[in-house]
């Protein structure tokens, strides 16, 4: 991410952002770049509209430009009734949509997000997407990353799940879900810790495709959840709940970077 | 390998002086009335015992001295507390080289805006000590380019302090060793003719003392003894500039 925004260098090997060598072109790219961090980088002295007219000035949009841009795009993240207040005084959700709109302000061909909607509560960050989900009708594309696979779900048209600084599975998100998990999942409340649960799933999974245990509980992955309740029911184990659900990004994510947490 | 553009620079500049513009208010009075305090205290108290140093009225003497180090305070307080505020607590800095601007841009145009705030402290401590007829030629209205030069000087340094010091809190110590040794043995308060021949010649290597004489001689129309003393802070000013850039970079740049 940092390699994108070309403030950390490659180490080894070479990375180009439309078509540029992010080590001699850095200027270039940024230019076109636009850029949300995870923590709020507002400039806290300022008012919420002050910050959007300095950050085009960085982008030499003359004042009249930017004063425009800014108006737009007050309107685009709703804060027109917070314009000249401190950005201090706003709400973490309204920062961070703050965030979003300065890095509009030169018109990017790329918009980088990371982790845009963390620590924010449930209705700000639907607020935030509402936003990325308008910006990418627009055609803007967006780069981002995130620990909640929800967000990659709703978001993204691809997903690259990244464990240990290696890409480990690249795809769309569903075709991500049916390669890895299948189509639904039975989750196993078992009635005790984490070593009852291993025994359960050891006893299920020849019934399932495939199997993750988490705590103190057993996600059996499979195509026919019906038949599998069924089953699972009929062992007759030590079980607090069954609970038949569509398969996610999530098991994904536990199946391919679950098992280091586990050794 | 550098990556500088006057152009980033400049609009960094520019946004600091619109956050100095809304918290003028408050940072003004923390640089600028401390050495109107020194200057009641030593001026008057003082004054009313020592009438005269080198032909000069003390007050006059002590003020022109003060000067020249309100204007080193501008600078220091802008590339040390400030610079760091902005750079590790609020990030602003990280935020800035995400846009065009890099690292050096952010370096340079921060060294600027100390140097600017620099010419405003020095310049209003002067217009405030000029009612008390302490100012007697013309060519007190070179000062402020004095204070510039010698602003960027100070800047430099502090701004370099600050991109490598681990701590807020070690600040204490480029106070306490570096910024009050110069502000009392800068020949502000008395002249240096009597101390050790080493403490003059240390003096010598600090840039405050020949902001305080390059004051003296503009404010009592001496132009000519100012000339070796820009020259001095001009010299200094154009090799440490470079400084402070490539250790930001270093600091931002993983």
């Amino acid at each position: 991410m940092r390699m994108i925004c070309c403030t950390a260098r490659p180490t080894a090997g070479s990375l180009r952002v439309f078509g540029l060598d992010v080590r001699r072109h850095g200027r270039a790219i940024k230019r076109q770049l636009g850029v949300v961090h995870q923590s709020v980088t507002l400039d806290d002295a300022l008012t919420v509209r002050e910050n959007l007219v300095v950050y085009g000035r960085y982008f030499d949009l003359t004042w009249a430009e930017a004063r425009r841009r800014a108006d737009e795009l007050l309107a685009f993240a709703e804060l027109e009734a917070r314009a000249d207040d401190r950005v201090s005084k706003l709400s973490g959700g309204m920062q961070r949509r703050l965030m979003i709109a300065r890095a509009l302000m030169a018109n990017p061909r790329l918009l980088v997000l990371d982790e845009p909607t963390t620590g924010l509560d449930p209705q700000a960050r639907h607020a935030v997407w509402d936003r990325l989900r308008q910006l990418k009708r627009r055609g803007v594309t967006q780069i981002l990353t995130t620990h909640y696979m929800e967000e990659a779900e709703h978001l993204c048209d691809r997903v690259a799940i990244v464990d240990h600084g290696r890409i480990v599975a690249e795809g769309p998100p569903r075709e991500l879900v049916d390669r890895y998990v299948g189509r639904e999942v039975v989750e196993l409340q078992v009635a005790g810790d984490g070593a009852l649960a291993r025994a359960v799933a050891e006893q299920a999974a020849g019934l399932a495709e495939g199997f993750e245990v988490a705590g103190d509980r057993v996600f059996l992955h499979t195509r026919d959840g019906e038949e599998l309740v069924h089953r699972v029911r009929a062992l007759r184990l030590p079980l607090e709940a069954v609970v038949l659900r569509r398969a996610t990004l999530e098991d994904v994510f536990l199946r391919l970077t679950g098992r280091r947490l586990r050794e | 390998m550098m990556d500088f553009s006057p152009v980033g620079a400049f609009r960094f500049w520019q946004r600091n002086l619109l956050i100095f513009r809304k918290t003028f208010a408050f940072t003004v009075p923390e640089n600028f009335l401390e050495p109107v305090v020194y200057l009641l205290a030593l001026g008057l108290g003082l004054g009313a015992y020592l009438r005269e140093i080198q032909g000069l009225p003390y007050v006059a003497f002590v003020a022109t001295g003060l000067a020249a180090s309100a204007a080193m305070f501008g600078a220091t307080f802008e590339c040390t507390y400030n610079a760091y505020v902005q750079f590790y607590y609020d990030r602003s800095y990280d935020a800035i080289i995400t846009t065009p601007l890099s690292a050096e841009d952010v370096a340079v145009g921060e060294v600027l805006w100390g140097a600017t705030r620099s010419v405003i402290y020095g310049t209003a401590f002067l217009l405030v000590v000029a009612l008390f007829g302490v100012v007697r030629s013309l060519w007190a209205l070179a000062l402020p380019g004095v204070f510039f030069v010698s602003g960027v000087v100070f800047s430099t340094v502090a701004l370099a302090f600050t991109a490598v010091t681990p701590s807020i809190d070690l600040f204490t110590y480029y106070f306490s060793l570096w910024i009050t040794p110069m502000f009392m043995f800068s020949g502000i308060f008395f002249p240096l003719d009597a101390l050790p021949g080493w403490v003059q010649t240390a003096a010598w290597f600090t840039p405050l003392y020949h902001v305080v004489r390059a004051t003296r001689a503009l404010a009592f129309g001496t132009p000519v003894a100012a000339v070796p003393e820009v020259l001095w802070l001009a010299a200094v000013a154009v090799v440490l500039l470079p400084v402070p850039a490539a250790l930001l970079r270093r600091r931002l740049i993983q």
